[in-house]
């Protein structure tokens, strides 16, 4: 036999093994046979890696779309929060708004009550920087004819007076100032007690006799003595009744709520002023009343 | 398996490389299984032909005619055997028998180092080897089959770039 050089073994190694493989797909074709020995082997083989992958694959795509879903329910959630928030904030808005329009609108109807009282409406822009005092800035000032002295109220009662006037602003002293006072009386007895504050939330009614009989919840109204505030305006209720010497010790609720006034009414006049009640505003409301309803009812 | 030896004669200054212990039997069935398991998550990565890359890298490394036929062989047979009963065996075990033995033959004479090399090397080897499949095809099992087309070329291209950073990857696996 001839030997084969054995740079050429490789080829006819190769050969051999093409001709190996062409055999294999005639047979094959052939037979119709698919070679399921070779098949069932390598399948063997790698099916069990193709199985653990599959398994591996889906564990880890489990967790991907759990991680994924996590972090998109993370992200809504997130989301959520942040709309509650701002719906909350915007419900809060939309409450103060409303308690706003409800303010405007008592300030509204007690205008509309009182066409003949020159008044004007104002915002509270600041309060006492300190506890020396009891005041607020409105935004009114000189400029919309405030001066001071002049009698500041809410529809639900007095607030206190202009201590101070400037051109776009002034300064307002409320009721519970110790330096503040109002001329008041007693609704029901219809006697007359100055009403003054203390630096505390509470008023106090003074040079109250020991035996003027006073009872608790009655309504404190001012009285128009003190040439600031027209007569029956709301001052407050009495809360608190002790006996003093020489006089009682009675404190009194504010009817307005000083601590937190967003819109107040300033009374455009030094002189002393005459509030209709709501029954004599509509009962006196005619045509030649409405016509002349802008004018001041003040009193010379 | 023993350490790197040089061929002998014009291409002595070429080194012969050798793997560690399991190494070839390892990618190979590495290599088969991301084949058969790759396409079921990633479609697009049916145009990859991870065994035909073995066989080109292990041929071009290992640089003997014999042990990159054969090896080719295997995992050519190993494909067609994970094919299914439409592809006959030894329609890749063929193709990837002359690509073994083709990358061994060239890796002896040429140095296949460098990326740009493996790059071009790979593209035509991946070309010979999809030749092959439509001669083998035409000829043998009277299956007609276009020669050349787009996605061949893109194909070709793609595996190339693919076989550049996969070699770098197989590199470690050498023995130092």
């Amino acid at each position: 036999m001839v030997g084969i050089p054995s740079r050429h073994k490789s080829l006819v190694l190769l050969a051999g093994v093409i001709l190996l493989q062409v055999v294999l797909l005639a047979v094959q074709i052939k037979r119709d046979s698919q070679g399921r020995l070779i098949r069932v082997w390598t399948v063997g083989a790698i099916s069990p890696f193709q199985r653990a992958g599959t398994q591996g694959v889906g564990s880890i795509r489990g967790i991907w779309n759990h991680y994924f879903a996590l972090q998109n329910t993370s992200r809504d959630n997130e989301q959520l929060r942040r709309e509650n928030d701002a719906l909350k904030l915007q419900i809060t808005q939309l409450q103060s708004k409303a308690a706003e329009a409800d303010r405007l609108a008592g300030l509204l109807n007690f205008r509309k009550l009182h066409m003949d009282v020159p008044m004007v409406g104002a915002r509270v822009i600041g309060a006492s920087p300190g506890t020396a005092s009891e005041t607020i800035d409105i935004d009114r000032g000189q400029r919309d004819g405030i001066k001071r002295n002049m009698g500041v109220i809410t529809p639900d009662g007095v607030v206190g007076k202009v201590i101070e006037a400037y051109a776009n602003t002034a300064q307002v002293l409320l009721l519970t100032d110790k330096d503040s006072g109002v001329g008041a009386l007693l609704a029901d007895s219809r006697t007359q007690h100055p009403v003054g504050g203390t630096g505390e939330p509470l008023l106090v009614m003074k040079y109250v006799p020991n035996d003027d009989n006073v009872n608790n919840g009655e309504r404190v109204v001012t009285s128009g003595m003190d040439r600031i505030f027209p007569r029956d305006l709301p001052v407050g209720t009495i809360v608190e009744i002790k006996p003093g010497n020489p006089f009682k010790q009675i404190r009194v609720r504010p009817a307005a709520n000083l601590e937190r006034l967003e819109e107040v009414i300033v009374l455009l006049t030094l002189h002393p002023l005459e509030l209709r009640t709501e029954a004599e505003s509509s009962s006196q409301k005619t045509p030649a009343a409405n016509a002349a309803g802008q004018a001041p009812a003040a009193r010379p | 398996m023993n350490d790197s030896y040089d061929l002998r004669g014009a291409e002595s200054h070429i080194e012969v490389h050798k793997f560690r212990a399991g190494a070839i039997i390892g990618s190979l069935l590495l290599v088969l299984f991301l084949q058969a398991f790759l396409p079921l998550y990633v479609p697009k990565a049916e145009i990859l032909d991870l065994p035909l890359l073995i066989t080109i890298y292990f041929g071009l490394s290992r640089r003997n005619p014999s042990t990159g036929l054969l090896l080719g062989m295997a995992i050519g047979l190993a494909q067609d055997s994970l094919s299914g009963p439409t592809v006959p065996l030894g329609l890749y075990g063929i193709a990837k028998t002359i690509i073994g033995y083709l990358a061994s033959s060239i890796g002896a004479r040429l140095d296949t180092e460098h990326p740009a090399a493996r790059f071009a090397l790979t593209t035509v080897f991946f070309v010979v080897h999809q030749g092959l499949i439509v001669l083998t095809r035409r000829i043998l099992l009277g299956q007609p089959e276009a020669w050349f087309n787009m996605r061949l070329f893109v194909a070709a291209l793609v595996n190339a770039l693919v076989a550049v950073f996969l070699f770098l990857l197989l590199d470690r696996l050498r023995k130092r």
